[in-house]
């Protein structure tokens, strides 16, 4: 799960990682209100959505005037903002944060998350702040120092001497950079995040480390020990199909082509994505109905695939093991009486009790259900379908 | 032979009682598996399924002499339980529970290790010697006896797998399904060199997905290391960056973990890989020159 911007710095001031000061705004008259409290005579508003590359898109502007924080917040609250990482179809902006303007002298880059060779978290800074750290990986990697944190010893004062020596950074501010990072480990361990990011992180004219950005995500499955980052969770931020079907215990993300697939198990799902690709279709979506497959789950997969209007075929993969086939293939047939599916479905169901579910399937005699041999057959089947030629 | 469970291994369920553990338990006591009791807290001393039940892992070693324990207990309590295991001296953990806290497993896993218990999974389906011992939630008929060893990070593709092995008219020798959390057991790594060393594993299996680079390491592994022919299929060539598909591991972020680069690596490595997945077992046939 990810949260805005000014989610995550309120968990930062709660560990005592520096921060500039600044409120939130959902309305312009909010957002002038919330630049005079803070007072000074700089502000910025900044756009929150849970993407990267806001400032390039237009998201972040200086104000030098209370009227031009009106001015950017009529502007930003409400657009459509297009990042690199939105995809060109960008995320509308409900909320905006303000924040006092800071004296910046030289930007870092600081982030955290799980380093899986070596099953501990590591810690990474570069001095290419305001860089996308990939790009700096990918072109210069030499610019980022990395320690990985054995967390049975937790963050100690050289883990973070290495980074700040690394980062060249002078001796006197050694010890400011060491608690700031030694702040952010209790932030990022404490919480379960999966990542933590700043960028930049700021050193201002009088030797202060700010962090200007911060990006913050968690692990899912450790939310339940954190209700109060559950309720940080923001729906407009996430795709509502994925949503809906995360309710009904699916997993679902929306591809670009038009073979909707519904599958039980991650792998097998992502499998049979692959075979559509390769019998030279395109999958619609990744949807693994888990173990159960039962005509409930069977009708909200047809239901949440059907939602997408690219999709042209659908393709049902499974594979049954404990569930048997002939239960499954009578909860297809339960499931198109529950939900009207409008295309052809192929299907392919393999494992306990197979031959019986082929019968079941061929004895119903509905149009549009087109039983498969075996995996080849049903992605072939299902892809000449979906060009109509079947 | 197999690899680390057979015919004789002794195992225990932490979360015995529970509606997953008994449900699982039953089934693999009809697989044939020396189920010898079972681990609830508070229910000690009762009987279940026709086994003991006892209070703390220690109590069922000591009475059973079981090395191996396959665990069903919720989420929250994984970490507990693995710990609990490797204190009490046991050999292999199984943890089928799916949706445990990454931190909770790396504090799991350091531990095991430091007791010398090695573990499978979480989110897993466990592991299976073929007619012999099945410590775990796969259905048992789909793997017949035979020269394949096989390691996957999936649960139905490794019945799809072995169901397209078997119906080659070859079949399994073990089946190790490792998980695809971010944090795992055992893995390629580690499995790839006791099939090596196994006379009956004659060809090995081995099926990837996006994220992480466990599969790099495999090749890497294997070049150096293997010389019984494997073959290999990774899921997810077609997944979108930056999106999870379904298991909390499989993500590809930035550039990295991708399929095409672990599929890179492994053919560098002299693997046979294939691109579709419904050809795993005529690969298997082939690479075997049967």
């Amino acid at each position: 799960m990810n949260i805005h911007e000014y989610q995550a710095k309120e968990i930062f001031r709660k560990y005592n990682v520096p921060v500039p000061r600044g409120k939130v705004a959902f309305t312009v008259d909010e957002a002038v209100e919330a630049a005079k409290e803070l007072g000074g005579d700089l502000w910025v508003v900044k756009a929150q959505i849970h993407a990267g590359g806001r400032g390039l898109g237009g998201g972040v502007k200086l104000a030098k005037s209370l009227d031009e924080v009106r001015h950017w917040a009529d502007e930003i609250l409400g657009m459509t903002l297009v990042t690199h990482q939105t995809g060109p179809e960008g995320k509308v902006v409900h909320k905006v944060y303000i924040e006092e303007g800071a004296d910046i002298a030289k930007e870092y880059y600081l982030g955290m998350l799980l380093d899986r060779a070596a099953e501990m978290p590591v810690m990474m800074a570069s001095t290419e702040g305001g860089m996308e750290i990939e790009k700096v990986a990918a072109e210069t990697p030499e610019k980022i120092v990395k320690v990985t944190i054995d967390p049975t010893i937790g963050f100690q004062g050289f883990h973070g001497r290495k980074l700040a020596f690394g980062l060249g950074l002078p001796k006197e501010e050694v010890g400011t950079f060491v608690k700031f990072a030694a702040a952010l480990y209790n932030a990022y361990m404490d919480n379960d995040a999966e990542l933590v990011e700043i960028n930049p992180l700021i050193k201002t004219g009088d030797g202060r480390f700010l962090a200007l950005d911060a990006k913050m995500g968690f692990d899912d499955n450790a939310l339940y020990r954190h209700p109060d980052i559950s309720e940080m969770r923001d729906l407009d931020e996430e795709e509502p199909t994925e949503v809906e079907a995360k309710a009904h215990g699916l997993s679902y993300v929306k591809l670009d082509g038009n073979v909707g697939c519904m599958v039980n198990g991650a792998g097998l799902a992502m499998a049979t994505m692959d075979i559509i690709k390769h019998e030279g279709g395109e999958p619609a979506n990744f949807l693994d109905v888990g173990g159960g497959a039962n005509p409930e789950t069977v009708a909200k997969g047809f239901e949440i695939i059907l939602k997408d209007p690219n999709v042209k075929a659908i393709f049902v993969n499974i594979f049954g093991g404990i569930v048997r086939c002939d239960r499954v293939a009578n909860g297809i047939l339960e499931a198109t009486k529950i939900t009207d599916v409008t295309v052809p479905v192929v299907v392919r169901l393999d494992g306990t009790n197979a031959e019986e579910a082929a019968e079941i399937l061929k004895n119903a005699n509905i149009q549009n259900i087109i039983p498969a041999e075996n995996l080849a057959d049903g992605a072939r089947k299902a892809v000449a379908a979906a060009k109509g030629e079947l | 032979m197999s690899i680390l469970v057979n015919k004789d291994t002794k195992v225990i369920v932490q979360g015995f009682t529970g509606k997953e553990g008994t449900f699982h338990a039953s089934q693999c006591i009809d697989y044939g598996t020396q189920i010898v009791g079972g681990v609830t807290p508070g229910k000690g001393g009762q009987e279940h399924l026709g086994r003991p039940v006892f209070n703390t892992v220690a109590e069922a070693v000591e009475a059973t002499g079981a090395t191996v324990s396959m665990i069903f207990v919720p989420p929250a309590f994984v970490a507990d339980a693995v710990m609990e295991a490797a204190e009490a001296g046991i050999e292999l953990a199984v943890i089928i529970t799916e949706g445990a806290p990454v931190r909770d497993m790396m504090y799991a896993k350091m531990y095991a290790t430091k007791k010398g218990m090695s573990t499978i999974g979480p989110n897993c389906p466990g592991i299976i010697t073929a007619e012999e011992c099945k410590i775990g939630i796969m259905p048992g008929f789909i793997f017949k006896k035979g020269p394949v060893g096989l390691i996957s990070k999936s649960g139905t593709l490794t019945y799809e797998a072995s169901n397209q092995v078997v119906k080659e008219g070859l079949g399994i020798t073990t089946a190790v399904g490792i998980g695809g959390d971010p944090i795992i057991g055992l893995s390629y790594k580690q499995l790839l060199p006791m099939f090596e060393a196994d006379p009956e594993t004659e060809a090995i299996v081995m099926i990837g997905e996006i994220g992480g680079d466990l599969e790099i390491q495999a090749a890497e592994f294997i070049k150096e290391n293997i010389t019984k022919p494997v073959v290999a299929f990774i899921a997810g060539q077609t997944a979108p960056k930056g999106k999870r598909m379904g298991h909390a591991g499989a993500i590809i972020s930035g550039s990295s973990g991708t399929a095409a680069e672990k599929m890179e690596a492994l053919e560098k490595a002299g693997v046979k890989v294939v691109v579709s997945p419904a050809d795993i077992g005529k690969a298997v046939k082939e690479v075997l020159g049967r």
